[in-house]
């Protein structure tokens, strides 16, 4: 019987290896995207991908297709202006949550509101990798942090922001979905919410968003192993996984 | 028969695809040290292996590559 390769490196990653820590879960949401869009039948000159600031910001170095790197939270607004240029490709800015929760959140708001027909890969470490670990938006009560050396306080620091929760409030977005990838069962999951994010930008639908829970071992002070474990334990009762918007 | 190929000089040694195989054959060799400086992921009985890819779809760097 003939052998065939089942698994390997989709076309639109390129052949380099990757600057991120080990354990840290940025590199599947990178391989599910490239695999996705080559499901679909996108081939790497009709997509444009628009890179952070952040722990992701050498994603442009990463993807076969065209990238722009944009100032710090304003990917939402790069990706509107690409989109409104380029209607025919498609487009997707990949943004973790210190960019996007924090100094981008206008941004991204606004860009839900107005319906703008592209695709977010929203990556949730709940802590500002790339800086050394400090307190992000979405750090969770209790969690330790360089900026927060006790654990978050509510009284001192606040709440966490629920993303998800907060722009499926919205009327423009048309689909939002939060996905984990601290095991197979649930990365083959988040590649069935990040295809459907891409069908629905392709069928001109509009607005889609879909948050990654993703592991920080080296931040968050853990082996991979525990880290994907504090994500199944911790993170995803504080970030309950599911479809918060789907306008079908 | 299935077979998983690992690129040694990539894996960075997270031992997420260790957690990953439902065939528990997958382990990190603590004996070698590979060209970025850790202990990569290796298979110890290859006729064991069913190539469901789970180790694969568990890697962060695209290290394996799965046949069968």
């Amino acid at each position: 019987m003939e052998e065939k390769v089942v698994f390997k490196r989709p076309a639109l990653l390129e052949n380099v290896p990757l600057h991120y820590c080990p354990g840290c879960t940025h590199g599947i949401v990178h391989r599910l995207i490239a695999e996705t869009l080559e499901e679909l039948g996108v081939t790497q000159e009709n997509v444009i991908g628009v890179a952070p600031v952040g722990c992701a910001v050498f994603a442009y170095d990463y993807f076969t297709c065209d990238m722009a790197e944009a100032a710090h939270g304003r990917a939402p607004s790069v990706a509107t202006g690409i989109k409104r240029v380029h209607p025919d490709k498609v487009v997707f800015s990949y943004q973790g949550d210190g960019d996007l929760a924090s100094i981008g959140m206008a941004e991204t708001v606004h860009a839900a509101a107005r319906n703008e027909n592209f695709t977010v890969i929203f990556i949730n470490n709940s802590i500002y990798g790339m800086t050394g670990g400090q307190m992000a938006p979405t750090t969770l009560l209790g969690q330790y942090s360089t900026t927060s050396q006790h654990g978050r306080d509510p009284k001192l620091n606040g709440y966490p922001i629920h993303v998800s929760e907060m722009l499926s409030q919205l009327v423009g977005p048309q689909y939002i979905e939060r996905v984990s990838t601290h095991d197979a069962a649930h990365v083959l999951q988040a590649k069935k919410a990040i295809k459907k994010a891409f069908q629905y930008q392709l069928e001109g639908k509009g607005f889609s968003m879909v948050e990654v829970l993703v592991a920080c071992p080296t931040n968050w002070k853990m082996t991979p192993d525990k880290a994907v474990q504090y994500i199944k334990d911790e993170v995803m009762k504080f970030y309950p996984l599911g479809v918060y918007k789907d306008r079908g | 028969m299935a077979r998983v190929i690992f690129e040694t000089d990539r894996c960075k040694g997270c031992g997420l695809c260790v957690m990953a195989c439902p065939k528990k054959i997958v382990h990190i060799n603590g004996d070698v040290v590979n060209a970025i400086g850790y202990n990569p992921a290796e298979v110890t009985d290859m006729s064991q292996c069913i190539g469901c890819a789970m180790c694969a779809t568990m890697c962060p760097d695209c290290v394996i590559e799965v046949r069968r």
